[in-house]
């Protein structure tokens, strides 16, 4: 590894750690909201919008931006703490979350917040989103690459098979999903509640390429972001195995966690313990 | 001090009174039992509770197949998840052959608060109102919705009822009897009318009380079987007063305004006021204060009685 990625990696950690903190001050400030998948998705993110997507915050809707739909919208905590600090608006703003009259809705809203690419929230339905900007896309010659977050719970929503279905008929090749792998929804384990498994078996039979990654890693998600550019015939899927409450040692894998603000003197200990960890 | 419960609290908890009662009745749910309060069904009865995932429109195809099979399946989710994502199952495989499908759906109108306008369904009532054979039924408080519940059991046939996430005022007595079908009149006036439904009841009973001192007797009618809709009561209640409005928790369009403003075009043309959500999404915010923002509150029913009152003899 040369200096230079040491250096983005521990930039990217830096980064990741403001957005954990500002994630928990927004959620305890709104009193209401989704921690749990926020921060199991904290390092994805954090990723894209700090090494992968090409963008312009002072021109956010510059045709040839890379596009992120966050197809999980309850983890739009996530979404605008790393957009506000990517410069898309001020991160004063975070603590508008939820608020009658803010731009940050509870799911992202399009058209509101700069940088917001999709309404979402009814899950099920960002890769078919996706995949209808990717077409778009090949049709007009840019060369954007589209990337969609999933949840685990999500994909037992029928529309993510039928996205999948025609994403590798069209061959779209600049369309790449992550999937936040943490093994929780909101009644329980996903194998419990309904099993999607075995995941990776299931995204190649309906045509895709595949890879796993250590979800929290940053060494593992750039080689695999690096690995989907290079997919060109086939739309690609990165299985990112994550905790669910990553960083805060009470919300880790706690399925209680999925749906409920931290009051604020737990919102004191997380942040306490994210400033702590190294 | 009013004693509040919401109307999901209330299903969950008849629920397990009818699941003892009916060894046919199943509940299914699509990952948000805790929510919903089926999980106290699933408690009591798990070989009787199917968990069906994120995944609305396959729990209300499998709701269809345990009916057709002999069973009674009450399906359960948000409202906008229950009625949008798996509207077309409910309309050709529940609906279409009639079957004895109870689709109870909490998280209805704006009062979902933070979640914002993807969580807060405000076209439920149209939706499923205008299906042939569906029953609708939208219960004013935690009383009616064990009577409902347990009448919609006990029916046969598909209905819809539509529940909310916030603990709401018990506005009716042990004495009140919910008959399907049927108006109920909870209190007299000759001046003007309010057909209200779900949690704008209590809120036209206090805009009734605030108008009292200012000596106008406002009726409050509680709608809550918005299919098959009580003619009788609405006609003659508009008959008896000098001004009609409706209260309710979702769109003006296609809702209980809609189908009183239908009925009294055809059998008794006045005037109708339509106080609910005016063709628009909702958005974040606590319940109250979207209440408020939403026009939804107390005194704009009052506003909306006078407006009434002003413009018809
Ligand atoms: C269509 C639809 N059904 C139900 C919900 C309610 N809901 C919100 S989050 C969630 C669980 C999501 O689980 P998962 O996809 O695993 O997300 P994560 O664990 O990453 O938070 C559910 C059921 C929804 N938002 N949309
Ligand atoms: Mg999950």
């Amino acid at each position: 590894m040369t200096e230079a990625q040491e250096e983005l990696i521990r930039d990217l950690e830096a980064k990741a750690k403001t957005i954990r903190k500002n994630i928990i001050s927004m959620l305890a400030e709104a009193g209401s909201g989704h921690p749990g998948g926020s921060l199991s998705s904290v390092e994805i993110v954090t990723a894209l919008y700090f090494s992968v997507l090409r963008l312009k915050p002072e021109e956010p809707l510059w045709q040839d931006r890379d596009r992120f739909v966050l197809s999980k919208g309850h983890a739009a905590p996530l979404l605008y703490a790393a957009l506000a600090e990517r410069g898309f608006f001020p991160v004063d703003e975070l603590l508008t979350l939820r608020k009658l009259g803010s731009r940050l809705q509870g799911h992202p809203a399009w058209g509101m917040l700069p940088g917001v690419e999709a309404s979402t929230g009814s899950l099920g339905q960002g890769l078919s989103i996706g995949l209808g900007m990717a077409l778009a896309g090949r049709l007009d010659q840019r060369d954007y690459r589209v990337y969609v977050l999933l949840g685990d719970g999500e994909s037992q929503e029928g529309q993510v098979w039928e996205a999948a279905m025609a994403a590798a008929h069209y061959r779209a090749g600049n369309l790449t999903a992550i999937l936040d792998y943490n093994g929780l929804q909101i009644d329980g384990p996903i194998e419990e509640v309904m099993s999607p498994l075995p995941l990776p078996d299931k995204w190649r039979a309906f045509g895709w390429e595949v890879r796993e990654v250590d979800g929290h890693n940053f060494r593992d998600l750039l080689t695999a972001f690096d690995w989907a550019q290079k997919v060109n015939d086939k739309p690609s899927m990165i299985i990112a195995h994550t905790i669910k409450g990553k960083g805060v040692s009470f919300m880790e894998g706690m399925v209680d966690w999925h749906g409920k603000a931290p009051d604020k003197k737990m919102a004191g200990q997380a942040l306490e313990e994210i400033g702590a960890e190294s | 001090m009013e004693r509040k419960i919401s109307t999901r609290d209330a299903y969950g908890k008849v629920l397990v009174e009818l699941g003892r009662r009916y060894p046919e009745l199943v509940v299914l749910d699509a990952d948000l039992s805790k929510s919903t309060k089926t999980s106290e069904f699933a408690k009591h009865y798990p070989e009787r509770f199917f968990e069906m995932g994120i995944a609305e429109q396959n729990m209300m195809g499998t709701a269809a197949g345990l009916a057709l099979s002999g069973k009674i399946p009450c399906a359960s989710t948000f409202a906008v998840f229950a009625t949008g994502r798996a509207y077309d199952q409910i309309r050709n495989a529940i609906a279409y052959p009639g079957l004895n499908v109870k689709i109870i759906a909490s998280h209805a109108g704006i009062t979902v608060g933070e979640d914002g306008a993807s969580h807060q369904s405000i076209e439920d009532i149209s939706l499923m109102r205008t299906l042939p054979n569906m029953t609708v039924i939208v219960p004013a408080d935690a009383v009616e919705t064990a009577q409902a519940v347990t009448a919609a059991v006990e029916m046969r046939g598909p209905c819809y009822i539509r529940l909310g996430r916030p603990a709401v005022p018990v506005i009716l007595g042990d004495d009140y009897h919910f008959q399907l079908g049927r108006a109920a009149v909870l209190r007299e006036g000759k001046d003007a009318v309010v057909f209200a439904a779900g949690i704008m009841v209590h809120k036209a009973l206090k805009a009734a009380s605030v108008l009292e001192a200012e000596g106008l007797e406002v009726a409050v009618v509680n709608v809550s079987t918005i299919k098959p809709l009580d003619h009788g009561t609405i006609v003659k209640w508009a008959k008896k007063t000098r001004a009609v409005v409706t209260a309710e928790e979702h769109s003006i369009y296609g809702g209980l305004g809609s189908a009183v403003a239908e009925v009294l075009g055809e059998e008794y043309p006045v005037p109708v006021i339509r106080v609910g959500v005016k063709d628009r999404f909702g958005e974040s915010g606590s319940p109250d204060e979207l209440l408020t923002a939403f026009q939804l509150n107390t005194d704009s029913l009052v506003n909306a009685i006078k407006k009434a009152l002003g413009r018809k003899k």
